[in-house]
């Protein structure tokens, strides 16, 4: 019988995922016996063409790294779905967009400008910019050219599933795996990850949700026992998909919100901050005047990148709209 | 209704006569909305709310096997009990139906822009529509009502409540922190503006009140713990030791007489002495007595036990222990009550127990009182002589930025009848009342204080004195700028009696607390409207009576005891409480507890409780829930909803309107 | 100014007083513009901002949020929610690149049918010099691209 193929095919990524693959341990030889691998270039020596040349829907599982932000990964994304016969959106990128997705706060031209002419350690007197035409010595050479926006997978092409985490979580990517080589994949849609929000996983004790200061993280050694949000501390872990044994707030570091939204959830950012603005300050809301309110609410110095870092292109908004720069 | 049954919706658009239908072109809409999906019938009628109109609704329901219902008219807060009532009649559920509303936001408000009105009531009507395919069964459940009420505070308040409701036929159990009923009214000589004797008004209701069948007396006793919602509160109650078995004490005060320790009276307020074994007053129901462990000598020392050599049927118990009682009730009347501002830590420059001669109005009642501390002789406190010039200064921290903002309601008349109190006393006495505005908004009361103002020994003077001041001979002196003459008056007082404002009594912080109702700025209790529900509060099954809410005098006391037993007993007659159906539902495959809603409540109904797994998760008591929705609004995951207006179907109108 | 440019804005109105205000409004027959279509919730404090944010996200020129004045809040303290949701979001707001002055949050008792009217015909007015949201449109194309 013939073994299961598996493609893990990068889009916008840092390679975090795969070093989360590695962290199987032992069992990724398992894993790898298991699979004929048909790509994967952070680990094996196989070509682009070596994928393409293969039957469409002939790879079993594809894990897609990464989001989409040029038109080669959006590429990629298609090669992947052509060739996937179950195609996964692999860590918070592929997702959600993910860290590669905060692009979405400035302009294409603007991050160019920005990365190549403006920024302080960057000397280039012609103000020359990639672009995605290039004629040398009558070679025609071309590079990839961002798109608009930073895009999550399931923006380019239908997904079958999702397993959030940055990087995603070893249990549950032995969960998907597992699944897939024994062929009970669950029904289409469906996101590794638990239903309910990190604080389930999280073992911190919770008292009262009610808060009056905001901390930054360097203003305090947080109480290893209770809950990082009661002490002031921004943890997105309430509007976060659980399934990752709240790792960071374990390690008394403030969860991020890289599992992204809750199954319940429409926009994970809009929903922290309706959560935290409710609960700032309830004991003195009543009392105090609109001016004072709103000294206690602007503790929340930036939303966006706050509520957003992992899920900006996968919000209701996508992106910051109307950027010049 | 089968979970994925297919989704028949009949829209139904109103002409209200001409109030609609001469702004929408009606018959238009009903055009459009028949071509949104999921509508079975569009039609548009002269008058939806007429027998006719509904009929309409119930005939389609049968015949088209509608499962959802929309009426475009006039205001949901007009005609939606209507119409809901229809639908039910038609066989469905009453909650499966939605309005439009095209005449109050639309026809009559866009009455010269008919193509724009109409195009905006398709709109409107597309939006109901779209809420209407997700709408789901809701229900109102019963609770049942203890028929039991609680009533805090032992006051007149509590007493004329008890009554009320015992006589009605329902059971009451009535605490009292202190050992006997009767509140600060069993203080008062005298009453305004009648001038009848408070203790013969009020002992006749303590004695009916203790002996009534239905009614349990617990005096001496605290709240300790309330859980529970309306129609099933659980009440823990801490009856504190008096050391006197109750079931032996026949109250002939044998101990008192032989106790040879004494402490300053509570009830006299300081002015008089009691007995380390004592009676509240003389008149105390019960008639038990306590001891006071501080000031008896037997748990001081482990010596004495006089009283317990001469008890005559062997009540003494020094081995009492604080006893817990547990009661299940189905609604409680807080009547805790009022304490006077504490002056003499807030205002210092009255010198108020600095000075011996500077008392309360209260203090003064007590002197006058036949059975005070000097039987009912008005004397100074310091040297016991009969004062020939008093002054009474009203407002003493009411109506003051820095102090009490609001206005005791009964300081001006009440400083009337002081000053009536000591001419009849001492006929040669000069009585000076310092006043800011004279207050008499009650029945009688202008006549009374039209009355006392004909005295010639009583003046009165437009102001305030900014210090009480003492000279070398000990007198007491202020100066008052009179704003009736533009003169500073210079009095030299022999007793000064300050009428000061009230504060809600402490037990009622600590109840407020335990039930979680609503606290207004000024402490008082705040009640749920202002004019239309004096009596309730934030909590339902729990109301109001008396100063517990704000000053009032006995009368307004008494009225608001009537109407918060009323209500009581409305709601045992009827004998259970529907829920609301738009509560907030918790789904609990989503919800982690993260503990973000429970705080939000105002009405304490989110609890967080451990799973057998171990695991958090928040519940909703849908008897204490309101419907707000803030929880839901709030919840980080989803996990949170309120029925009727859930996301999805909020976003469904949102996305209708605005695509 | 756009010409011939109708503002389409949303209006979340509390069921006990800022819808009462607004059917006052017309009972009184105080004509204001035809722009603001209305959603009833039983309280302010309902409002999720993800619903404000898909209203612009959906093609809303406006939104307009409305509450009991507070202190009158029919659930006691929903409305105070509301104002600290509503400073954070149009903070958010900002940063997506969306006029904050696109989203107003109003205290209408229900007596003040006169007052919505106002703010209903100020607000038109203020959206109508802000000119449309072109947000929407954007988004579609966006999506379009799948």
């Amino acid at each position: 019988m013939n073994k299961p193929r598996l493609a893990i095919i990068p889009g916008a990524n840092c390679a975090g995922c795969d070093y989360s693959l590695l962290d199987l341990g032992e069992k990724v030889i398992e894993v790898l016996m298991a699979v004929d691998i048909a790509y994967w270039p952070t680990a094996a020596d196989l070509k682009l063409e070596d994928l393409e040349k293969l039957p469409d829907g002939s790879i079993d599982l594809v894990l897609f790294e990464g989001a989409v932000n040029n038109d080669e990964t959006e590429e990629m994304a298609k090669l992947a779905r052509r060739k996937a016969k179950n195609l996964i959106a692999f860590g918070a990128c592929a997702c959600f967009g993910g860290i590669p997705g905060l692009a979405n706060v400035a302009s294409k031209d603007g991050i160019l400008r920005k990365a190549y002419i403006k920024s302080l350690s960057t000397v280039n007197q012609q103000g020359t910019i990639p672009c995605k035409l290039t004629r040398l010595d009558g070679i025609e050479l071309t590079i990839p050219e961002f798109l608009e926006s930073v895009k999550s997978l399931d923006q380019v092409v239908n997904v079958d599933y999702y397993l959030p985490g940055c990087p995603p979580p070893l249990k549950l990517v032995a969960e998907a795996l597992t699944a897939a080589l024994s062929g009970k994949l669950p029904p289409k849609g469906t996101v590794f990850g638990s239903m309910k929000s990190v604080c389930d996983d999280c073992k911190r004790i919770r008292e009262d949700k009610k808060i009056t200061e905001i901390k930054r993280y360097h203003q305090l050694i947080p109480d290893p026992e209770r809950c990082l949000f009661e002490q002031g501390i921004i943890c997105m872990g309430p509007a976060t998909r659980g399934g990752c044994d709240a790792v960071c707030p374990t390690v008394n570091v403030p969860c991020r919100g890289c599992m992204g939204p809750t199954p319940g959830s429409q926009d994970q950012g809009a929903r922290m901050l309706s959560a935290l603005s409710s609960v700032i300050g309830l004991e003195v809301e009543t009392g105090v005047s609109d001016e004072e309110v709103r000294k206690l609410i602007l503790q929340v110095k930036d939303p966006l990148g706050t509520f957003y870092r992992y899920s900006l292109p996968k919000s209701i908004m996508r992106r910051v709209w109307g950027v010049r720069e | 209704m089968v979970e994925d049954e297919e989704v028949r919706i009949g829209v139904y658009i109103c002409h209200c006569g001409l109030n609609i239908a001469s702004v929408v072109d009606v018959k238009k809409a009903a055009e459009e909305v028949s071509k949104v999906p999921n509508v079975v019938v569009a039609k548009d009628y002269q008058f939806m709310c007429s027998q006719p109109g509904q009929n309409i609704i119930i005939e389609d329901i049968k015949q088209h096997r509608l499962n959802r219902v929309v009426v475009a008219a006039c205001s949901p807060r007009m005609h939606e009990p209507t119409f809901q009532k229809a639908v039910e009649r038609g066989g469905l559920n009453p909650y499966l139906f939605e309005m439009a509303n095209i005449r109050e936001h639309c026809s009559w408000v866009h009455e010269k822009e008919k193509v724009a009105a109409t195009e905006k009531a398709i709109k409107l009507v597309k939006a109901a529509i779209a809420k209407a395919r997700l709408l789901k069964p809701l229900k109102r459940e019963k609770v049942n009502v203890i028929p039991r009420a609680l009533v805090i505070g032992g006051g007149i308040a509590g007493i004329r409540a008890s009554l009320d409701i015992a006589n009605a036929g329902f059971e009451v159990h009535l605490v009292e922190t202190r050992p006997s009923i009767g509140g600060n009214m069993a203080r008062l000589d005298k009453t305004f503006p009648t001038l009848d004797c408070s203790q013969c008004i009020l002992t006749p209701l303590m004695v009916e009140v203790s002996r009534h069948p239905n009614v349990t007396l617990h005096t001496y006793t605290d709240v300790v713990n309330i859980d529970g919602s309306v129609g099933n509160f659980k009440v823990k109650l801490l009856k504190k030791p008096r050391y006197v078995d109750e079931s032996k004490c026949t109250g002939c005060g044998t101990c008192i007489t032989k106790c040879p320790w004494t402490a300053p009276s509570e009830f006299e307020l300081g002015l008089g002495k009691r007995k380390a074994i004592y009676f509240e007053f003389p008149q105390a129901v019960p008639l038990i007595p306590v001891i006071d462990p501080e000031h008896c000598m037997y748990f001081q020392k482990g010596t004495c036990r006089a009283c317990e050599k001469f008890c005559p049927t062997k009540a003494i118990d020094f081995n009492q222990k604080p006893e817990e009682i547990e009661l299940e009730v189905g609604a409680i009347i807080l009547a805790t009550g009022y304490s006077l501002y504490d002056v003499a830590k807030a205002m210092p420059e009255y010198g108020y127990r600095k000075y011996k001669d500077v008392i309360t109005g209260l203090e003064l009642e007590r002197l006058v009182s036949a059975t005070g501390p000097t039987k009912g002789h008005i004397v100074r406190p310091s040297d016991g002589k009969e004062p020939k010039k008093v002054a009474i200064i009203l407002c003493v921290g009411s109506r003051d930025e820095k102090h009490l903002r609001f206005c005791c309601r009964f300081g001006c008349v009440a400083g009337i009848k002081h000053a009536y109190y000591i001419v009849s006393h001492i006929p040669d006495a000069e009585v000076y009342i310092c006043y800011r505005d004279i207050r008499t908004f009650g029945k009688g009361y202008e006549e009374f204080y039209e009355r006392i103002r004909n005295y010639e020994n009583i003046k009165f003077i437009r102001g305030s004195p900014m210090e009480i001041l003492q000279d070398a001979d000990g007198s007491l002196y202020f100066d008052v700028f009179d704003a009736n003459t533009n003169r500073i008056v210079t009095l030299r007082p022999d007793l000064v009696v300050l009428e000061t404002g009230i504060v809600p009594h402490p037990t009622f912080k600590e109840v407020a607390k335990i039930l979680k109702c609503a606290v207004g700025p000024d402490g008082f209790a705040l009640e749920l409207h202002p004019k239309l529900r004096p009596t309730e509060t934030s909590v339902d099954g729990v109301f109001l009576a008396g100063a517990v809410q704000g000053p009032k005098d006995i009368p307004d006391t008494v009225a608001q005891a009537g109407a918060a037993a009323s209500s009581v007993i409305a709601l045992m007659s009827k004998g259970y409480v529907e829920t609301i159906p738009y509560v907030s539902s918790i789904n609990e495959d989503l919800c982690s507890g993260c503990g973000i809603c429970q705080p939000l409540c105002a009405y304490d109904a989110i609890s967080l409780v451990k799973k057998e797994d171990g695991k958090q998760v928040a519940k909703v008591d849908i008897g204490k829930c309101k419907g707000c929705g803030v929880c839901a609004a709030a919840c980080p995951s989803g996990a949170a909803q309120q029925l009727g207006f859930n996301d999805e179907q909020i976003l469904a109108m949102v996305r209708t309107l605005t695509r | 100014m756009v010409e011939n440019f109708e503002p389409n804005i949303v209006v979340f109105a509390c069921n006990w007083c800022s819808y009462a205000g607004m059917d006052l409004a017309g009972t009184s027959r105080i004509q204001y513009p035809h722009n603001l279509k209305v959603i009833r919730v039983m309280c302010s404090g309902r409002i999720n901002p993800v619903y404000i944010l898909e209203a612009f996200a959906n093609g809303a020129d406006g939104v307009l949020v409305t509450g009991c004045h507070p202190g009158d809040c029919h659930y006691i303290s929903g409305n105070y929610k509301t104002r600290k949701r509503i400073i954070l979001l149009e903070r958010l707001l900002e940063q997506f690149g969306i006029e904050k002055e696109r989203l107003r949050l109003e205290w209408v008792s229900a007596s003040e049918g006169e007052k919505f009217a106002n703010i209903a015909k100020e607000f038109v007015e203020q959206i109508r010099k802000l000119g449309p949201n072109h947000i929407a449109k954007e988004l579609r194309k966006e999506v379009a691209v799948v």
